[in-house]
């Protein structure tokens, strides 16, 4: 499998104190990477470096991504003065940005909403409104921090299922930033812990389809991560109610 | 409080005292919120129809003193008269000419100098300091050497109430442009926007409101720049039919010239408004 994204050394601060300590990260063609960290770890750092983003911060070290990378923000952030469709062919030429802006619209499940306002959606509508605008570009790599963290807990389990389908159609790898184990866990063929600016942790999560096999295979990796995180494992009970 | 008909009462039973008895069927909303309901229509016409209100009970009952301030009916009557002798008319066309080429180069070299000072950090260590000196000259203070510049022709007033208008449209504009949020920069940036594509879809419509903010102080203020300048050599315009009556003690004269410039600037601003929303259908705010 050959890599879409390639980090070496990679070392970022803002002032004196450095953020990113010497990351070394490849992310395969295709390949779903969940970033786990706790606040102030550098998650938002790592992938402000991969998206072009970190004008503020110096730091030496590689960092090649490939030529289409999209990115997705905490917020959706829609410009308010363009209807849906023209949000999300923002920046696409081409005669057939339109027709494949329709097209994406369609896939997050919002078709005929082409002309309505930003204003006039729901905060989950927008969050796909703006899935649809990263998708549309047909991305390598797909980057998104913390892209369901305002979301309330329904909408964030549909916008998995609608991630992780999109995301084995168009196939680009993705490096997600969460705090959400078990959201890393349900989406990632990999889960990377951030301490500090380092990489603690490099699991590969290769969950079962389903049964006793998964669930268990859940529950290690719930607790292997949480320690990672330094947090105690819950009781079960509490786990299942996130 | 409303009173509601009595069938309407909550009915507050011992044993279900706690449960709020909220009727459902008066058809108002029955929740409170901040922030303001919605507006009526013509809403805002209300305090100057209140004045009005107030003038003419005034006038009628005496407690107004007709040589102090006529009657409303004066100024009507006083404006039919002045609109026979084709008096009026004249005037306010010349008026409007005025106050329109005015208008328009103002808010041209408003924003096009907006657009220099705001897009360009160079053209805002040029320009942005001059307009803050020109704010704080008054404009009394300029004419005469805009006389001297100028002449005492029509030049010379259109000059005058483009200074007047340019200021509040670049101002604005300026404001806008420079506070764009970030979050757009940075979304701009990673859709890898060129830079014309940037300032095009993103910059110029984010600032849009703050231009039409601007416009509508412009607007007015070219209306009140009239009054600067025909008393300048003027020949004709609404403030010289004012200035003349003064010179003669014609306070009906007068009050049809306040009027007139009441009912402009209402006017216009109306118009600039119904632009605003036309143009800006994509804000929610508190106001709509
Ligand atoms: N633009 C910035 N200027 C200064 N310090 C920053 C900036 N961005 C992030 N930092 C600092 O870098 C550290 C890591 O931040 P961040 O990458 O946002 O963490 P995370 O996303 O994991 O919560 C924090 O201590 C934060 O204060
Ligand atoms: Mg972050």
């Amino acid at each position: 499998m050959s890599t879409a994204v390639r980090i070496r050394r990679l070392e970022r601060r803002f002032t004196a104190k450095p953020v990113l300590r010497g990351i070394d990260l490849d992310i395969a063609k295709g390949e779903f990477i969940a970033l786990l960290g706790r606040s102030g770890s550098g998650k938002s750092t790592l992938l402000r470096a991969l998206a072009g983003l970190d004008h503020d911060a110096i730091g030496t070290g590689l960092a090649q991504v490939p030529q289409r990378v999209s990115v997705v923000f905490q917020d959706a952030r829609l410009l308010p003065w363009r209807r849906v469709l023209d949000n999300i062919v923002l920046g696409q030429s081409g005669a057939d940005a339109r027709v494949r802006g329709q097209r994406a619209l369609a896939e997050v499940e919002l078709a005929g909403r082409e002309n309505s306002w930003p204003y006039e959606l729901s905060g989950g509508e927008q969050q796909r409104v703006a899935l649809a605008r990263s998708l549309v570009s047909e991305p390598e790599l797909l980057l998104a921090d913390e892209p369901f963290g305002a979301l309330d807990a329904l909408t964030r389990i549909r916008m998995h299922v609608l991630l992780k389908r999109l995301s084995a159609i168009h196939q680009p790898a993705v490096l997600l930033v969460t705090h959400d184990v078990d959201e890393a866990i349900e989406l990632a063929d990999r889960v990377v812990v951030l301490d500090q600016g380092r990489i603690a942790a490099d699991i590969t999560v290769a969950l079962p389809e389903q049964g006793n096999a998964r669930t268990s295979r859940f529950a290690a990796l719930r607790t292997e991560l949480l320690g990672h995180l330094g947090v105690e494992a819950e009781p079960a009970s509490l786990a299942a109610g996130v | 409080m409303a009173t509601l008909p009595a069938s309407a009462q909550p009915r507050r039973e011992p044993e279900q005292a706690f449960i709020e008895n909220r009727q459902l069927d008066n058809l108002r909303p029955l929740t409170r919120r901040l922030g303001l309901p919605a507006a009526i229509r013509f809403g805002w016409l209300l305090g100057p129809f209140l004045l009005l209100v107030f003038w003419a009970a005034g006038s009628a009952t005496g407690f107004i003193d007709s040589r102090q301030l006529p009657a409303p009916w004066v100024a009507v009557t006083t404006g039919y008269e002045l609109i026979e002798q084709g008096r009026l008319q004249n005037h306010l066309l010349v008026s409007t000419v005025r106050a329109g080429q005015g208008l328009f180069f103002g808010v041209v070299l408003g924003v096009v100098l907006a657009l220099l000072s705001g897009l360009s950090l160079t053209g805002g260590y040029v320009i942005d300091g001059l307009v803050q000196i020109k704010r704080a000259v008054p404009a009394l203070a300029l004419i005469p050497f805009f006389i001297l510049w100028f002449g005492i022709g029509e030049y010379m007033k259109v000059m005058v109430i483009l200074l007047g208008v340019f200021t509040p449209i670049y101002i604005h504009t300026h404001n806008a442009l420079r506070g764009i949020d970030l979050r757009y920069v940075e979304l701009a940036e990673t859709l890898r926007l060129s830079y014309w594509q940037f300032i095009r879809q993103v910059v110029l419509p984010g600032a849009m409101p703050g231009f039409f903010l601007g416009l509508r102080f412009a607007v007015m203020g070219a209306w009140l720049g009239l009054v600067v300048v025909e008393q300048i050599n003027a020949t004709d315009g609404i403030g010289y039919m004012i200035n003349l009556a003064r010179n003669y003690a014609q306070a009906d004269v007068m009050l049809v010239g306040l009027v007139l410039y009441a009912l402009l600037g209402l006017a216009s601003d109306c118009a600039v408004r119904l632009l605003e929303r036309r143009s800006l259908a994509w804000r929610k705010t508190l106001a709509q």
